[in-house]
């Protein structure tokens, strides 16, 4: 995530990625393949809704629920 | 079998620039550049209707063509800012250019609305023979609208374009097409009847970050041939940092993308016919090159066409 962000300083679980500045519009669908490409998943369109990916800790309930 | 036989656009006089826009929401021109690449926008004057702007892009579209209004069969109308809920502005533009009696079809699908019409008139082409297709848009009436937003209503701009789809000859013969929609999205862009735009400008770039270059991709797949050989992508002019992403995502030179944006902002369906027809006025083209054009918007729409210059 850093090296998307560009930034050392990633926020807690519960920070929202946007509103801390962390991530900008278009840092997400970085995000978003970055994912793909670390757990080895292909993550569907309809699932890309930015809510899931706003904080650490959403991010961690849709890998879980993924499996 | 379709050609595209000529391209029109027509833009207003007034130029609208990003100090201007920026001074509405309380920002400043260099971040509507940063965040969009737009420095000026068209703002048509009160009096001028989105049915003006169309008959103005399809007269430049037949007069670049050589071809009489009488030659014209069918006339599609893209618009998502049209003045009523009915009709659309497609019968008076029809009006204005002298198309007497024949369909005049509106579809109000906003940013991709030109990429489908193309599409739609590419495969009806060989029964109804010369169709006009036109995208034109007064986004200045909806960016008026309280409250505005800081990242929508710096964005868009009015103008229109338009491109001649012929069954017997043209510049370019289009080789295939795929338009596709979905509506799990539809609430994260739209307008009301009377509301400002409203839109989830993160879900918006997250889905055609992807959408984009999967339909791009799907056409040049099908006719077997690679993204390095097309000549130009000309795409629905949404924000310049799209554009970046989407040839990335494509491994090509951004320099193939043709932009306008920073000059006329996004003018929704009208964009990337304004930017074919720009393009096309400074190329000379080399039969056998491919072509090819995209759209993203509300909806979602997408989609993208393959031509191949003749």
């Amino acid at each position: 995530m850093r090296q998307i962000a560009k930034k050392e300083e990633v926020p807690a679980p519960d920070v929202s990625l946007f509103e801390s500045e962390f991530l900008d519009s278009f840092g997400l669908p970085d995000l978003v393949s970055a994912l793909e490409h670390e757990y080895g998943i292909t993550i569907p369109d309809a699932d890309l809704n930015p809510r899931k990916f706003e904080s650490i800790e959403r991010i961690e309930e849709y890998l879980d629920s993924r499996g | 079998m379709a050609f595209l036989k000529s391209f029109g656009s027509w833009l207003p006089e007034r130029v609208v620039t990003s100090e201007e826009a920026a001074s509405w929401v309380g920002t400043d021109a260099q971040w509507v550049k940063n965040v969009s690449g737009i420095i000026e926008r068209r703002f048509a004057s009160d009096s001028e209707t989105v049915a003006d702007l169309a008959a103005r892009a399809g007269a430049d579209c037949l007069e670049r063509a050589g071809t009489l209004a009488s030659a014209v069969k069918m006339l599609l109308v893209s618009s998502g800012s049209s003045e009523r809920q009915f009709p659309g502005p497609a019968s008076a533009a029809a009006q204005k250019l002298g198309l007497n009696d024949i369909p005049a079809i509106d579809l109000p699908l906003a940013s991709a609305g030109s990429l489908f019409a193309m599409s739609l008139a590419s495969k009806l082409a060989e029964q109804v023979g010369e169709i006009l297709v036109i995208g034109a848009e007064k986004m200045s009436r909806l960016v008026a609208r309280e409250p505005r937003e800081r990242g929508v209503a710096v964005l868009f701009g009015d103008g229109a374009g338009a491109c001649l789809v012929s069954r017997e000859s043209g510049m370019c013969e289009v080789v295939d097409s795929q338009i596709s929609s979905d509506g799990n999205f539809s609430e994260d862009l739209y307008a009301d009847a009377d509301s400002p735009i409203r839109m989830n400008g993160r879900s918006v770039i997250l889905q055609a970050s992807r959408k984009i270059p999967g339909s791009i991709r799907a056409v040049l797949e099908r006719q077997g041939v690679l993204p390095d050989q097309v000549a130009a992508f000309l795409m629905h002019q949404a924000n310049q940092n799209l554009i970046v992403r989407i040839a990335e995502a494509l491994g090509v030179p951004v320099e193939r993308f043709y932009s306008n944006i920073e000059r006329y902002g996004n003018t929704s369906s009208a964009s990337m016919l304004i930017a074919a027809a720009e393009w096309c006025r400074e190329h000379t083209f080399t039969p056998g090159e491919p072509v090819v054009f995209a759209g993203f918007g509300a909806g979602f729409h997408w989609g993208a066409l393959l031509a191949r210059a003749v």
